[in-house]
């Protein structure tokens, strides 16, 4: 589905990424962890076209998306929801959602995503014609996560979308992660929020400083002595 | 009394060119957050394509407007292919300050191309139906002048239909809204971009013809109606095409208040004045979204 490999990436004369090499499986969660600045956001930013890396490859089913433009990857059928949502606040909801259906792949098949849409976020259908930034902060999320989800994906890439969401709202926003996922629908899920990230996903990797120093399967790495101290926090028991 | 009734009802005429002429650089600096200050000449160029239009081949003013806002469309895309293209690559601040010494290089050398071309003589077009006039209620409204805010009107309604109901129209406001948030919907945002640069100018193109039958134009008119449009997005603000047309017709309404107060030098006072109170009192214009 997604294949990262030795990838690096730079602001200017600060390196971002180093050598990161990472794959997403067809069907799979995967959770991308870290602190602040190790460049989750910036790997996102590589495999979603805005950002050029230095050097590396990445590739997805077999094809090439260094040579796409950003919005040829999303034809391609990867859909990022970018941290802080990034809705088109003057526009109402359901504007938002069929922004979503661009691409001639995703108009074709528009009318029944938006239908599923709406199942896995009730609200949004009752509020279709308020203006996005007039929302809640959850409501927010779910829009951006429905926006990504009308360009009909097969990988949705999701940057830290429990960010500044209160517990509650978190929890259901991941549950609808897993509802996504058993639809057919990869996802890679970068968090801050490691925790939750790691029992969400079936493997994860760790990145610090732009490397990978970590990656297996989430259940384990929430067992890792490292990763506990780090992320988890010494009194993480359970 | 109905001295000064006539002056706000030209003012409200003049004011129509003054909101289609700012409609076409609003769009641009919306949306691809450049500064086009060749706007100007563009509206001369097609002030000049009318007026040729008119005395080589003897087309109507009005109609020329189906031959003149095409070709300017193309004209658009060609000028944003080989200048602004490249202006758009460039981090927010500087696209601004690119763009400023690109268009004002343009604006020079259309300038100098008109001068060259076409003489700097002052040229209008002389329609037989152009002395008339309609009178209601003691004021006379000049039918051209009247036809003319008609025309504006109904190419800033088009344009709003076409970006609330077009699919482009959408992307290009959201391209507007945040160029990066487009991208991730899968919207080619510098075909975005290539569309409301050419619709600019193709506005600009129209408000120019209309300058060249109701007023007139030479190769310096440029500057001034940069400035008259910038007046009319800073008064007005930007996101809406509906505001700047109203914009218009407020600082129309505006310069023929204080030509009519203090007298004729002062016409061009009021529009500065207007900046900074503007700036000071309401930064984001009048219809404009903080």
């Amino acid at each position: 589905m997604l294949e990262v490999q030795n990838l690096t990436a730079a602001y200017g004369d600060f390196p971002a990424l180093a050598d990161a090499t990472l794959a997403v499986g067809a069907g799979e969660i995967v959770a991308l962890v870290g602190p602040n600045g190790a460049g989750k956001s910036t790997l996102l930013g590589c495999v979603t076209g805005l950002l050029r890396p230095r050097a590396g490859t990445i590739r997805s089913d077999s094809r090439d998306l260094l040579v796409l433009h950003a919005h040829q990857i999303v034809e391609h059928g990867l859909a990022l929801v970018p941290e802080g949502r990034r809705l088109f606040g003057q526009m109402t909801v359901e504007e938002n959602l069929w922004l979503g259906a661009f691409t001639a792949r995703a108009r074709a098949v528009r009318g029944e995503s938006l239908a599923r849409v709406y199942g896995l976020f009730p609200v949004l259908a009752e509020r279709r014609r308020q203006l996005a930034r007039t929302l809640s902060g959850g409501q927010q999320q779910m829009v951006a996560i429905a926006r990504a989800l009308m360009t009909s994906p097969r990988l949705l890439m999701l940057d830290e979308p429990s960010l500044g969401l209160a517990p509650r709202i978190v929890e259901a926003i991941f549950e609808t992660l897993t509802a996504i996922n058993e639809a057919g629908v990869a996802v890679l899920l970068v968090e801050q929020n490691v925790r939750a990230a790691l029992r969400l996903a079936g493997r994860a990797y760790v990145l610090e400083a732009g490397r990978v120093v970590g990656e297996g399967r989430a259940r384990d790495l929430l067992e890792d002595p490292h990763v506990r101290r780090a992320y988890l926090g010494p009194l993480a028991t359970r | 009394m109905s001295l000064v009734a006539q002056q706000l009802l030209l003012g409200v005429l003049i004011g129509g060119l003054y909101g289609l002429a700012a409609a076409g650089l609003s769009l641009v600096f919306g949306v691809l957050r450049v500064l086009n200050v060749a706007h100007g000449e563009l509206i001369m160029l097609g002030g000049y394509a009318a007026f040729w239009l008119f005395t080589l081949v003897g087309m109507d003013p009005f109609v020329s407007l189906l031959v003149v806002v095409p070709a300017a469309l193309v004209v658009g895309a060609l000028l944003y292919l080989g200048l602004f293209a490249s202006v758009v690559r460039f981090s927010d601040e500087t696209r601004i300050k690119n763009s400023l010494l690109v268009s004002f290089g343009l604006g020079l050398s259309i300038h100098a191309l008109a001068v060259r071309l076409w003489t700097a003589d002052e040229r209008s077009i002389t329609t037989s139906y152009g002395g008339r006039a309609l009178t209601v209620a003691g004021l006379a409204i000049p039918e051209l002048r009247l036809l003319s805010l008609a025309v504006a009107f109904a190419l800033i309604a088009l344009v709003h239909a076409l970006l609330t109901r077009w699919r482009w129209g959408h992307a290009i406001r959201a391209t507007a809204e945040d160029w990066q948030a487009a991208l991730l919907v899968g919207i080619d945002v510098r075909k975005a971009y290539l569309l409301a640069f050419a619709i600019g100018t193709g506005l600009a193109a129209a408000a120019g013809g209309l300058v060249s039958v109701g007023y007139s134009v030479s190769p310096s008119i440029g500057l001034e109606w940069t400035l008259k449009a910038l007046i009319v997005i800073v008064l007005a603000g930007l996101g809406s095409m509906m505001g700047t047309f109203l914009g218009g017709i407020l600082l129309g309404v505006a310069e023929a208040a204080s030509a009519a107060a203090f007298g004729g030098p002062y016409r061009e006072v009021v529009g500065l004045v207007i900046i900074l109170l503007i700036l000071v009192a309401r930064p984001q214009g009048l219809f404009g979204r903080s």
